[in-house]
Formats: structure tokens, sequence, C-alpha cells
């Protein structure tokens, strides 16, 4: 007799288990799918993302914070950023003629930006960077739009 | 007589290709609701990209399989191997021909139409099986004998309750059964509680083993990819393979009807209103909604889960709804 209580009851829970595993999946039917269809729409990267390093520049005049001090030249282990500058006529700092971050040895350490004392430096959020060249990872940060990396943000 | 003679074999041609037509573009479209639903339960879009809404994704699909090569490996038994897939489709198609799907659209109402649907429907997992020993794959020979084995064992309860049905409606023919089922839904074959009080549970046991003549998940022994790359039809390219897709949604669409007409009153508005076809097809498609809902809530079960299933649930089971049905039968 115990026997067959426990048969039904077996079939009772196991139908009753089945029943909560439908009413998951149901559920799930009804909430809004979390696929970004990627090429047509791209995410937000978050604040700490790490990307190649871009130039900060004045909101106004659109040239870069940069005085050319070399601390982040002198900072990177990798020695994957070259600095060139010069003084301008009248002018009351030096400002970067060259500014070649060679993203192929880059570790994405952040000691450039953190050695950077003018904000003139930091993370971008470019992360389509995918290439069969070499070149294009010699990102020239002064002007971007020339290099193929930084231009796709 | 002379009119009804010119008029027949029209009329048989235009239901061949009506059937043919419902079968491949059901088998088409199964596939992307398939995909669909299954991502819309996972919460994905799936197909979004060919035509509005992935809704010609289809249709890519056929034109890339019937683009392929039909392989044939060497050393399989070629003519086994190419008769396979045809062995698997043609039944399906046949068991078309006897569903009415409404009062009047019917290709072939014969008497013995629900006998002649349970047969054509194990003649399928023949084809499969030929088409696993023809392949000379050890995945195959493994998957076409786990097909005979949970065949068999589903069968006879399938069978068992079909037998109990007969009984309470005493005919084999399907559009019978649907006229009898005339008026509202407690006309249902479903909710004949006072023939056999376990006729919701009778439903059910018809509906699983439905899903397992199907080779549907969580019984899909026949192509348990993880086990088996795709068990019978690994071999199988182009549109041999396609066949054996387009005869998998066939059959779900012929089993979704049975059940439509065995227990759900057919055609028949629940409600008494409108009969038709419409209703027909909402109850087809709500079952095979079902199907794929299940298929994508359950993992896969194992083998001796499955027959222990069948011969320690199903055939007791059903073998007590058809005492019980020959009881209230002969009380009534």
């Amino acid at each position: 007799m115990v026997g067959v209580v426990n048969y039904f009851r077996e079939i009772a829970q196991g139908l009753y288990t089945l029943m909560v595993g439908m009413a998951v999946t149901f559920r799930n039917l009804f909430l809004p799918a979390v696929t970004v269809r990627y090429p047509h729409e791209t995410l937000q990267m978050t604040p700490r993302f790490r990307g190649p390093a871009e130039l900060i520049r004045d909101g106004e005049t659109g040239q870069p914070h940069c005085v050319v001090c070399m601390m982040c030249q002198r900072a990177c282990p990798s020695r994957c950023i070259a600095v060139e500058g010069e003084k301008p006529e009248g002018g009351k700092r030096k400002v970067p003629t060259k500014f070649i971050l060679d993203f192929t040895t880059c570790s994405l350490c952040g000691l450039c930006v953190e050695s950077c004392k003018f904000d003139a430096i930091r993370f971008s959020k470019v992360y389509n960077l995918a290439s069969t060249r070499k070149e294009d990872f010699i990102l020239d940060l002064l002007n971007p739009k020339a290099t193929r990396g930084a231009s796709c943000s | 007589m002379t009119e009804l003679l010119s008029i027949e074999p029209i009329r048989m041609l235009v239901f061949l290709v009506g059937t043919i037509l419902f079968v491949a573009l059901n088998a088409a479209y199964l596939t992307l609701l398939e995909r669909k639903e299954s991502s819309w339960f996972q919460r994905r879009l799936g197909p979004t990209e060919v035509g509005p809404w992935g809704l010609l994704q289809p249709i890519a699909d056929g034109i890339k399989l019937a683009g392929k090569q039909v392989i044939v490996p060497d050393g399989v038994d070629k003519i086994l191997f190419v008769l396979s897939p045809i062995m698997v489709s043609v039944p399906v198609i046949m068991n078309l021909a006897t569903i009415p799907f409404s009062d009047t659209l019917v290709a072939r109402n014969i008497d013995l139409g629900l006998l002649m649907i349970l047969s054509f429907t194990s003649f399928n997992v023949m084809g499969i099986m030929f088409g696993g020993w023809a392949s000379r794959n050890k995945y195959s020979v493994i998957s076409a004998a786990r097909v005979v084995a949970q065949n068999v064992a589903y069968e006879i309860p399938m069978f068992l309750i079909a037998i109990s049905l007969v009984m309470v409606t005493h005919t084999f023919d399907l559009r019978e059964t649907v006229l009898l089922q005339t008026g509202g839904f407690w006309n249902w074959n479903l909710f004949k509680l006072g023939v056999s009080p376990l006729m919701p549970a009778a439903c059910l046991l018809f509906f699983v083993c439905l899903l397992a003549e199907t080779n549907r998940s969580p019984f899909d022994m026949m192509e348990a990819e993880s086990e088996l790359i795709a068990g019978a039809i690994t071999e199988y390219s182009g549109m041999g393979f396609g066949l054996f897709f387009i005869s998998e949604y066939a059959n779900i669409v012929v089993g979704s009807c049975l059940v439509t007409i065995l227990f759900l009153g057919g055609w028949n508005c629940p409600f008494g209103l409108y009969p038709g076809l419409h209703w027909f097809f909402v109850k087809m498609y709500g079952i095979i909604f079902v199907v794929i809902w299940i298929r994508w809530s359950f993992p896969r079960i194992q083998f001796y889960g499955l027959l222990n299933l069948s011969w320690k649930i199903l055939i007791p089971l059903s073998l007590a709804h058809l005492l019980l049905t020959c009881v209230m039968v002969k009380i009534w």
C-alpha cells in the first residue's frame, strides 16, 4: 500500500516540478530581451573602461591640454608613447607637435594617465579595434581621425 | 455520376498540392517559430536580419539547404541511405490526407482514419532506423537502436489511450469524432468526465506519448546532440537532411492535429459560436506552441529514464484508464 501511495506521490511531485519549470520559462517569455543588436546598436562603456589613451582637449579651443612635460613618456614601462613639442611664437607653454601611441605594446597599465599633472591624457572608450594590419595600431593622438582605431568609437 | 468522376481527380490534385504546400510551409515557418520562441524564452531576439523580424529566414535556410551537395559517404548502404529520407517524409504527408481541418475540408475522409494515422506514424520510425543503419556511423546506429526502443515503448500507451477513446466515441472516423464533440467545451472528449473521470489525465498521457513519438525534446533521443552529434541524420547533408527536418515538423503538426481532433473538439468553438477552420488552427498552433515551450524548458532525460517513464508510469496508467473506461461504458 505504501508503495502505491509513493508511486502516485512521485508522479504528482514530478508533474508539479515540471509545472514549476514551465512557469519559469513562461515568465521569461514576457520579459524584455537582453540582446544588444551589436552592429546596429552599441553599449555605453563603463566609466572605468580602459581603451587606448586619448588626449583631453580644451572644450572651447579644441587644443590639447598637453604641455609636453614628457612625464607620460617617461612613466611608460613599455615605451609606447613618443611625444615631441615646441614653444610657439608668443605662446606661454609648449604644445605637442607629435603624440604617437604604439598600441601594439601598450598594456593599458594606466601609468601615463596617473603621471599626467595637467589632466591631459585619459583612457578612451574605443573598443572596435580589430585589424589585420599592424600600422593601424600606431595611433596618432593629435589627429585621431587619421588613424583607424581611434576613429571608430 | 459523370460530373463526380470529372471533379474527383481535380479535387485530389488540389488536395495533394495543398497538403504538400501546407507541410512545406509549416516546416519552414515552424523552424522560424522554434527559433523565435526559444529566443523569447531565453530573453534573446532570435533571427532578425533576414526580412522584417526575420520573416524571410526560412526561405534563406531553404535556399541554403537546397544549394548544398547531397553527399553519400563511402561505405554506406546506398539504397537504404537514399530511401530513408523519403520513407520518413512520405507517411507524414499521407497522414494529413485523413485529417479533417473543418467540417468540409478534408482530402479523403476514411472511416478508419485514426487507425491509419497511428499506423503511418509508427512507419516513420522505420525510415529513421534504416537511415541510421545505412549511414555506417556508430552514432547513427546507436541512435537508430534508441529510436526503435523509444517508439515501441511509447506507441503502446498511445494506442491504449486511442483505444479507450474509440470505446467512448464508437468510431475510428476522425470527422465523426469531431462531430460528436459539437457544442461547447463541455462536450469535448477532454472534459467527458462522465464516461471516464481520468479523461484530462489521458489527454496528458497522449500528449507525452506524442512528444516521444515525434522525437521531440525532452525525448529527443534520436538527435541527442550532446551525445550523438545528430543521431541518425549525422551523415545526411543538403535536402536529405532537409527532408528529415521537414518530416519532424510535419510529424508535430500531425500529432497536434490528432490531439486537437481527439480531445479538443477539432474545429468546434469552445462556446459553440462560429465553428470552423480558424478554431482548428488556433488549437493546433496552441499545442505546437506548448510542444516548443516544453522543448525549451526541460533538459533531455537519460535513456533509462525515458524507458522507465513509459513502462512504469505511462503504460500502467493508460491501462488503468482503459479498464476504467470499459467499466464506465458498461455501466452507462
